[in-house]
């Protein structure tokens, strides 16, 4: 599926965003990931199950964002952990570059790991406050033993921290003594420290205030031109997916509904849920907003350990008819590069 | 008749061992009774503040309102006694949180903690309170209230929580409910329906409303003023129609264009505030904005600007609103 899907999307449409090849980087197939819930403290047995992620195919093409949205609970950050392998999945394969992760033992997942990187959501839990924040840069770089000599590793702890708009004496600072903003910069240092070719960002800007969201994800797209790097950009915030993604996956309850081409995805939404969640988001103009349709979604999300049968997203379809209570719809492709897992539409 | 709040040059610092942080530092807003008044800001800027001082809710020490005067129906809030405040606070003046995960007490039942104010408030049986309490929960939208009045907090989702705050704030029929990011800890789809409901009922009541946010989107549909905070003081209030189409002081214009929207063609740059909001505890004497300002002028560090008029509801606090920015149209 995913080399029809790369064929077919050669028109990205994308003014701004650079240069996509047409080389693909990860391929994911028919990814699973179920948490088991278990009972019993001396001999644990599985009751029941999360599905937490339950059959995903998407490809990532060398050079692009790709922006994977949903709200709490979809298994976008899942999806995510699975391809830093922080989770082996249950089920599906991970190709990164020809090899399939998944099957990859620790030694050649070490290769792996220097390749793909992660910047977290919060720039409070994730940085050692214990560390100071050159050694937090410098780690990988030790670990790895990719620059073994101190004064070497410092001058280019230094490079990082300029590159990401931070001065080099914040080397010898801690976490404690910056801001959200600057610390969020310290994460994006780290994680360019290996010279990695793969971003996953996973609400990168989400914890930032709204003046220094804008820094950070001018500083990401810069970076990206830069460094060459591909990203997969989690998020739940669509107008900043709009800002920055390529293409656009959308997901619910674990699938994946709609994936498109960003400008396409974003003017011309298919799914129910796509365009539920498009229209929930507030605009900052009053005239607009008073005048403006609000077609709001009923109901909550409902719980992934007993999703509903067929359609995922039937008891809160507005188009729903009798078979999605049954049948799972297909992934299919409706336009060029544009799939969707709806029946009817 | 005045306003139903009036808050005048209010001053909240908090004694730190790294000296006083002027979290809010003479701020003056009035809400009239039904109406919706937005307060805009960043995390930092006094907005949370201003809204614990107004319910007394500031922790003693650190926190000490030093100076202004919260008037509330003619009542001093600021500085009456502790049992005065405890007949205004869940009463006449309640509260919504944002984290409906946590301003919940989990060992207690919905129904126990809804009939809670009640109970204190209002002369009221427990068996009427009870009733009342499943009726609060069928008008926010719960279903099967008489059900979900004697489960806890961890049976429900973070939407229903925060539908049952909204009930709880409602419970003693108040005449302002203060919403502290009411939507912040929600989903989208979940949001949506949480400030139509918010909408409708603040209408349908004729309660007025505080919105606490620093997501400029969310109240544009709601508002009926808007006031912008910046480092502990009011930079900018007006109708909404003037803080989002003809602002008029810098900081609520760089707001508005550094935030990507989903109405207008994609920007290839998003157009950023440079520089990191300033340190509470070194605030000179000038415009507080100004090291970040594209603006500033040299008089700028002499002196803080005075709110100015710029329209009939619409006050700016920069020298330069009448100047540079005086023809701006968004």
């Amino acid at each position: 599926m995913s080399e029809a899907q790369a064929s077919a999307g050669k028109d990205y449409g994308s003014q701004f965003r650079g240069e996509v090849s047409d080389e693909i980087l990860v391929t994911v197939k028919d990814l699973k990931m179920h948490f088991p819930i278990t009972e019993g403290v001396l001999i644990p047995r599985k009751v029941a199950e999360v599905k937490a992620v339950d059959g995903l195919d998407f490809y990532i093409r060398r050079g692009e964002t790709l922006g994977l949205v949903g709200e709490s609970g979809c298994g976008k950050t899942t999806t995510g952990r699975c391809i830093l392998r922080l989770e082996d999945p249950t089920g599906g394969q991970i190709i990164y570059d020809g090899k399939d992760i998944c099957q990859l033992n620790g030694k050649e997942m070490i290769d792996i790991r220097r390749k793909v990187q992660v910047i977290f959501q919060d720039p409070f839990s994730s940085l050692n406050p214990r560390m100071k924040i050159g050694d937090i840069i410098g780690e990988p770089l030790r670990v790895h033993g990719i620059i073994t000599d101190e004064a070497k590793r410092r001058e280019r702890i230094g490079y990082l921290l300029g590159r990401c708009g931070l001065h080099p004496d914040f080397a010898d600072r801690y976490p404690h003594e910056m801001s959200g903003g600057q610390r969020q910069r310290v994460g994006i240092a780290r994680a360019l420290a290996m010279e990695p070719e793969f971003i996953i960002c996973d609400e990168a800007v989400s914890a930032l205030d709204v003046s220094i969201q804008a820094q950070v994800i001018n500083l990401l797209e810069e970076l990206r031109e830069e460094f060459n790097l591909t990203y997969l950009f989690i998020s739940h915030d669509l107008s900043v997916v709009r800002h920055i993604c390529h293409r656009v996956a959308v997901m619910y309850l674990g699938h994946m509904v709609e994936l498109a081409d960003c400008d396409e995805l974003f003017d011309h939404p298919l799914h129910p849920y796509s365009q539920a969640l498009l229209n929930a988001v507030p605009i900052p103009d009053p005239e607009l907003e008073k005048t403006r349709e609000h077609q709001i979604i009923k109901g909550e999300i409902p719980s992934p350990i007993n999703p509903p049968s067929g359609c995922v997203f039937h008891p809160r379809c507005p188009l729903a008819v009798d078979s999605c209570k049954k049948n799972i719809p297909d992934f299919r492709e409706v336009r060029k590069g544009h799939w969707v897992a709806c029946t009817e539409v | 008749m005045g306003a139903l709040l009036e808050i005048d040059n209010l001053q909240t610092h908090f004694h730190t061992s790294g000296g006083t942080v002027k979290a809010v530092d003479g701020v003056s807003y009035d809400v009239n009774a039904g109406e919706t008044v937005a307060v805009v800001g960043e995390s930092g800027s006094g907005k949370s503040v201003t809204a614990l001082s107004i319910l007394r809710l500031i922790p003693k020490p650190p926190g000490e309102i030093v100076g202004g005067e919260i008037r509330f129906q003619g009542k001093n809030l600021a500085f009456c006694s502790e049992d005065e405040i405890r007949s205004i606070r869940g009463k006449d003046i309640s509260m919504i949180f944002q984290e409906p995960m946590t301003s919940l007490n989990p060992v207690l039942s919905i129904g126990m903690q809804l009939t809670e104010p009640m109970l204190a408030h209002m002369d009221m049986s427990e068996a009427d309170a009870r009733e009342r309490a499943v009726k609060l929960l069928e008008m926010v939208g719960i279903n099967e209230p008489r059900r979900r009045v004697d489960q806890f907090p961890h049976h429900l989702s973070g939407g229903m929580r925060q539908r049952v705050m909204i009930a709880m704030s409602l419970a003693c029929e108040p005449k302002l409910i203060i919403a502290d990011e009411p939507t912040t800890a929600l989903d989208v789809t979940i949001q949506a329906q949480i400030l139509e409901l918010m909408k409708n009922l603040t209408r349908d009541l004729g309660v007025a409303m505080i919105i606490i946010t620093h997501n400029l989107g969310v109240v544009a549909r709601y508002a009926d003023r808007v006031n912008v905070m910046y480092a502990g003081r009011i930079v900018e209030t007006g109708t909404a129609t003037d803080i989002y189409h003809r602002p008029r002081h810098p900081y609520t214009l760089a707001l508005l264009k550094s935030v990507p929207r989903m109405d207008r063609p994609r920007q290839e740059k998003l157009d950023p505030v440079d520089g990191q909001p300033p340190d509470l505890t070194r605030l000179d004497g000038g415009c507080s904005f100004r090291p970040r300002c594209k603006f500033a002028v040299a008089k700028c560090a002499e002196s803080y600007p005075p709110l100015e008029q710029m329209g009939d509801l619409h006050f700016s606090a920069c020298f330069r609103s009448k100047e540079e920015l005086a023809e701006i149209e968004l």
